[in-house]
């Protein structure tokens, strides 16, 4: 199955949005983050995006102080992820305007709201901006 | 503002993130918890609203990676609110917090039933997403009809019917049986037919899961994968939001590529030709652009049309065209494609004819195994490990030693053992295999496991020409200034073994082999202690005529250590003490190790083992099993002009060990070391994935005693009474056995089968042991005896017999004894009362232990419905009376039964007499129908008679009808299975089950691949 999870953290280790698309205990995720993290913090930009770690293999891109990191099982094609990601900031960025660590923070249930969108158990189900948005472009009309 | 109104969710998260640590944190989020479980304490004060803010707050602390252990119904109950906005949290939030086997998940299925069906789109969407997340096998029996429908229904929107797609790939995963094959292939390819990507995209996924479990049934979609790839390329009828730089959904492109990785291949040849065009467009016309994210799209297109044409085995030339790409991106300079470029060389060598294109790059892929990026390491290893063979595994093994002494400490253990597993099968030579390994534990000693150095023994051991050089090297990178444990282990064995070969030379006399020896044994650890004491004894043995001094030397230590508080050590100084005071005794128990038996190496399945992460390694395991090591195939046979066997030329002549008196030779024996002199036990029997030396070393000290203990009630050393023919004859089979694993002797099934019809015989036998079997019947009770006999001279160990009775069996088995001494037989009673007739048979479950080696074998007993049948002739009187008044089923059944293995009738009425069925000829006025009685007995039905009549047709023997009577439905009913499987033929191997097999034993038909007796024990 593709994506296992979709994670953003920021330059000091704090998760800013966690989505897991498979069952894993709170004592796992926390060890999972923290090695992951750890590992992706310490590569320089002139390494690739690709990390093996354990089972996984983690496809991470970094924006300003915020990595977006995406583990995948073992056949996934690895820049489609990478410029899934991409897709993903694009399209947080049309909502936010620039978007930033604090607008994720302070608006993650959008940030949820926008990936329950573009993924569903692991599999991307649209690539299409204002289809992924307009559920959410409804609720703030509504308010 | 933005945040839809939820202030008290703003101040929390800034409060939190306005901590100065996390002790502060932790108090904060402590405050909140409390907090918000007293609010959900009087719920009916909540207002929606807050119950949304408080049930995001949760999501946030859970984020934040503390435990929240309560709340979960509330964020479930929100589930069911009539609003969106609270809806959709309650769906968002619950597929987070919760997993599928949660119970709060029950309460809501009819909600999230209702939803689905219900008409409001976004409603729908929630459900389908939660459920495509979460759902789990109760979602999948009561949701996966309405949500196929969704999924094909032409009025909905594309918005729903992308997640139905997805929701019922969830529910397919779950339990395939949803989804109906027959039907669903056509309907899978009228889905690929959509012109909406999203949907498109949702049903690709869908797609894959269902082809990657069976590729036959949706071969109607290949075309349609086909078409859509050819759209995509060809940029017809593509949204602009659905182009990503310019690029046509390249997530489609890659998933539709992958979909058609899952077709073995492509027939039809227009297809085929359409994508040819297709790839071959792709690999032509993919440049390289400035900017980042349309040069990573295009290129995660080309990658996966690569993996795509690797596939389908296109043309030599189409082949060589990728190969070359991929040698072009392993160069460039982006770390990304450089990465992949690896990683899917390492995938091409999966097919044929390539290695020799991929080798070509081998100095590239070489330097990045020096890449500054350890993900670029790794998958150069990979590569260099994967495409080694004969021609360049002196490069790649010099590099991958040469770069160990400056790899990563996580890659250094894989480093050690993959070159160790390269060097062994792509030897040239075997001398340059031996330098490998000590180069090996010379530079990386810490990460050398045991096998590694076992197995370099085990190739000494077998090949004599390459004795004399191991010695040297071993004393060579002894002597260096600082040695590895594990050298001083390795150099000390081959040392003791074989350095008397090269006395001669300067450097090598026994006095300067000890000395060198004995200047590491202060600093080593108690694990090589013993080791060191063999060698040191085999350096007594071999130093003729002995050197007092020396022996003094050596006996001084010996001395110093009869005292040691490790007893492996302490025994081993006392034992050689003692013995290397009996001159010719020393001599003979000391003798070189026999030759090992060739087994698979050990580092292999190891490796095999560790390697079970990244996907590539499924290439190097296919390959792997591809190639046969070469090494092992090498020592296989003997050397042509040496002698046959190490063991039998060297053997020391027996009457010497016979003139030794009684004690010495029970202290021979309780020695691990010394129990080589007896000639067959512990290699013949190691089974291949046995430890590769374990029966040289250690565990041979563990089982002396008992084989001591034993032998010695029995037969006092039965390899050395027997003589040297014995040994001779031994030493072939040792040769013989070399298919190394335990064999059973004869089929079981036909051993099994033929019991079921009589009352003694061979149950089971392999190499080691021999299972007769005695039965006795009386009634409902049942006798058996168990003969174990033990073929061979050394004790069977660990023996275990576990019954495995079906339900209707009350089975007692008296002790069965933990060890067979050997050529013994030992009996072991089992008695069995019949409760109720059933076809269920029972289980012997057998372990035992030769040597090292585990055998474990399922035995299904002959205790079958027959064997609780007595004949009984009755005449026409008796018989049509009873034969009326069982009228119809349940007590009276009839089947017409096909595929009956055709047989003249008296052939039928001999099978039906051997199942215990009395057939009164005449009673049938028709003579090709035959008329059978007999009594069951059960504790349930006492006695009770069963009436059988059977109508054939001479014309067609391989059919006929039934009819079984008798007093018991379930009886007649198992009774008519019971005669009916004997009846009808066994289907061939790879036939397909008969109709008439009978349901409760579905894994017969598949069974005569291998035995059906074992498979069905496995099920049990």
């Amino acid at each position: 199955m593709g994506i296992r999870f979709i994670l953003l953290v920021n330059k000091q280790g704090q998760t800013r949005l966690a989505q897991y698309y498979e069952y894993l205990t709170l004592e796992e995720r926390r060890a999972l983050e923290g090695e992951i993290v750890r590992k992706c913090l310490a590569r320089t930009e002139q390494q690739c995006s690709f990390v093996e770690h354990r089972t996984y293999k983690v496809v991470y891109r970094r924006y300003a102080s915020l990595f977006f990191l995406v583990g995948v099982d073992n056949d996934e094609n690895e820049l489609a992820i990478l410029e899934f990601i991409h897709l993903l900031v694009e399209t947080m960025d049309r909502h936010f305007g620039n978007v930033c660590e604090l607008d994720i923070m302070f608006h993650l249930e959008k940030a949820h709201f926008m990936l329950e969108e573009m993924v569903m158990n692991g599999y991307i189900v649209e690539t299409n901006k204002s289809n992924i948005l307009a559920p959410i472009h409804l609720m703030d009309k509504a308010s | 503002m933005a945040l839809s109104g939820m202030r008290g969710l703003s101040v929390f998260i800034s409060d939190v993130r306005n901590c100065q640590n996390k002790e502060q944190e932790r108090q904060r989020v402590d405050k909140e918890l409390g907090n918000i479980r007293t609010r959900f304490k009087n719920e009916k004060g909540l207002t929606p609203y807050e119950k949304k803010k408080y049930v995001w707050k949760m999501l946030y602390i859970y984020m934040l990676g503390y435990d929240v252990d309560f709340g979960h119904m509330e964020a479930v109950s929100l589930i069911s609110a009539p609003k969106y906005p609270e809806k959709q949290v309650g769906y968002i939030v619950t597929s987070c917090l919760l997993n599928e086997n949660h119970d709060f998940l029950r309460l809501v299925i009819n909600t999230v039933r209702n939803d689905i069906i219900g008409r409001n789109e976004t409603f729908q969407c929630l459900a389908l997403t939660m459920v495509g997340n979460i759902g789990g096998r109760e979602f999948a029996e009561s949701l996966a009809p309405d949500v196929q429908k969704l999924l094909i229904s032409s009025s909905c929107r594309p918005l729903v019917r992308k997640k139905a797609a997805l929701c019922l790939l969830r529910l397919y995963r779950k339990n395939s049986d949803v989804v109906n094959v027959d039907g669903w292939s056509d309907r899978m390819a009228q889905l690929l037919d959509e012109r909406d990507i999203g949907v498109l995209t949702s049903v690709m996924s869908l797609l894959v899961a269902l082809v990657a479990n069976n590729h036959d049934a949706y071969w109607s979609c290949l075309p349609k994968c086909v078409k859509i790839l050819e759209r995509l390329a060809r940029s017809q009828d593509v949204p602009p939001e659905y182009t990503y730089y310019g690029i046509p959904s390249p997530w489609l492109q890659v998933k539709t590529m992958r979909a058609l990785q899952y077709f073995p291949t492509i027939e039809d040849p227009n297809t085929r030709r359409s994508l040819f065009e297709v790839l071959q467009r792709i690999l032509m016309g993919t440049d390289v652009v400035k900017n980042v994210n349309k040069n990573n799209a295009s290129h995660a297109v080309l990658f996966e049309a690569l993996a795509l044409v690797m596939h389908l085995d296109a043309e030599k030339e189409m082949m060589s065209q990728c190969v070359a790409l991929l040698g072009k991106f392993i160069a460039v300079r982006e770390p990304n494609i450089r990465y992949l470029g690896l990683e899917n060389m390492t995938r091409m060598l999966m097919v044929t004819d390539v290695q020799e294109s991929i080798k070509r790059h081998q100095a590239q892929i070489i330097t990045s195994l020096k890449d500054p990026d350890i993900s670029i390491r790794r998958r150069a290893l990979d590569l260099l490990y994967g495409m080694c063979d004969v021609t360049n595994a002196k490069d790649i093994v010099e590099e991958l030693l040469q770069y160990l002494s400056t790899a990563d400490f996580v890659m250094r253990e894989e480093l050690a053992l993959k070159a160790a597993i390269l060097a062994e099968k792509f030897a040239p030579d075997l001398s340059w295999y031996v330098d490998v390994i000590l180069q090996l534990i010379d530079k990386a000693g810490d990460f050398v496991s045991d096998d590694i150095w076992y197995r370099v023994v085990q190739f000494v051991t077998n090949n004599e020409d390459l004795q004399p050089y191991a010695a040297a090297k071993a004393r060579e990178f002894l002597d260096k200034p600082a040695v590895h444990e594990t050298m001083v282990k390795v150099s000390s064995y081959l040392l003791g073994e074989y350095s008397h070969l090269l006395a001669r030379r300067p450097g090598f006399s026994p006095k300067e082999i000890f000395a060198m020896i004995n200047d590491k044994l202060p600093t080593v650890s108690t694990s090589t202690v013993p080791l060191i004491l063999s060698t040191y004894a085999k350096i007594l043995m071999h130093t003729q005529p002995p050197d007092p001094e020396l022996q003094d030397q050596i006996w001084t230590i010996f001395n110093k250590y009869e005292s040691f508080i490790d007893v492996e050590i302490q025994q081993r100084a006392v034992e050689y003490f003692a013995l290397s005071r009996k001159g010719a005794a020393l001599m003979d128990i000391l003798a070189e190790m026999p030759k090992f038996p060739e087994r698979q190496s050990a580092l292999l399945k190891r490796a095999e083992d560790t390697e079970v992460d990244t996907a590539e390694q499924s290439a190097i395991k296919m390959r792997t099993q591809q190639q046969t090591s070469n090494a092992l195939v090498v020592t296989d046979q003997p050397p042509a002009n040496g002698p046959l066997s190490v063991g039998l030329v060297k053997m020391p002549s027996m009457q010497h060990a016979n003139d030794t008196n009684l004690a010495d030779q029970e202290l021979i024996h309780a020695n691990g070391a010394m129990v080589l002199m007896d000639p067959q036990p512990a290699p013949v029997a190691a089974p291949p994935s046995a430890d590769l030396l374990g029966d040289l070393l250690s565990p041979l000290a563990i089982e002396g005693p008992t084989a001591a203990s034993v032998s010695s009630e029995q037969n006092l050393m039965p390899g050395l009474e027997s003589g040297p023919d014995a040994v001779g004859a031994l030493a072939l089979t040792t040769v013989e056995e070399q298919s190394n694993s335990v064999q059973p002797i004869g089929n079981i099934t036909e051993r099994f089968n033929a019991l079921c019809l009589k009352d003694s015989g061979v149950l089971y036998e392999d190499p080691y042991i021999q299972i007769g079997i005695k039965a006795e019947w009386h009634a409902h009770h049942g006798r058996f005896v168990l003969f174990l006999g033990n073929k061979n001279t050394s004790p069977l160990a660990s023996v275990q017999a576990v019954l495995l009775p079906p339900s209707h069996l009350k089975m007692e088995l008296s002790l069965v004894p933990e060890i067979i001494p050997p050529r013994a037989q030992v009996q072991c009673p089992l008695e069995l009362v019949n409760l109720r007739a059933s076809r269920e048979v029972a289980v012997l479950d057998l372990s035992y232990k030769f040597s090292t080696a585990m055998v474990n074998v399922k035995l299904r007993l002959p205790a079958v419905l027959n064997k609780f049948l007595q004949p009984i002739s009755v005449t026409a009187e008796e018989f049509f009376p009873q034969w009326r008044s069982l009228s119809g089923p349940p007590l009276k059944l009839q089947e017409v039964v096909r595929g009956v293995k055709p047989m003249s009738l008296p052939d039928m009425v001999s099978l039906f007499n051997s199942l215990h069925l009395a057939v009164s000829p005449g009673l049938d006025p028709n003579t090709n129908n035959l008329v059978a009685s007999t009594t069951f007995f059960s504790e349930t039905t006492r006695a009770m008679l069963c009436l059988i009549r059977v109508e054939t047709d001479p014309s067609d023997r391989t059919q006929l009808r039934m009819t079984i009577a008798s007093g018991d439905p379930t009886l007649t009913f198992e009774l008519k299975e019971f005669i009916k499987e004997h009846l009808v033929s066994i289907p061939v191997a790879s036939g397909p089950p008969l109709p008439a097999q009978p349901p409760s034993q579905p894994a017969v038909s598949n069974a005569s691949f291998t035995d059906p007796g074992a498979i069905l024990a496995g099920l049990l």
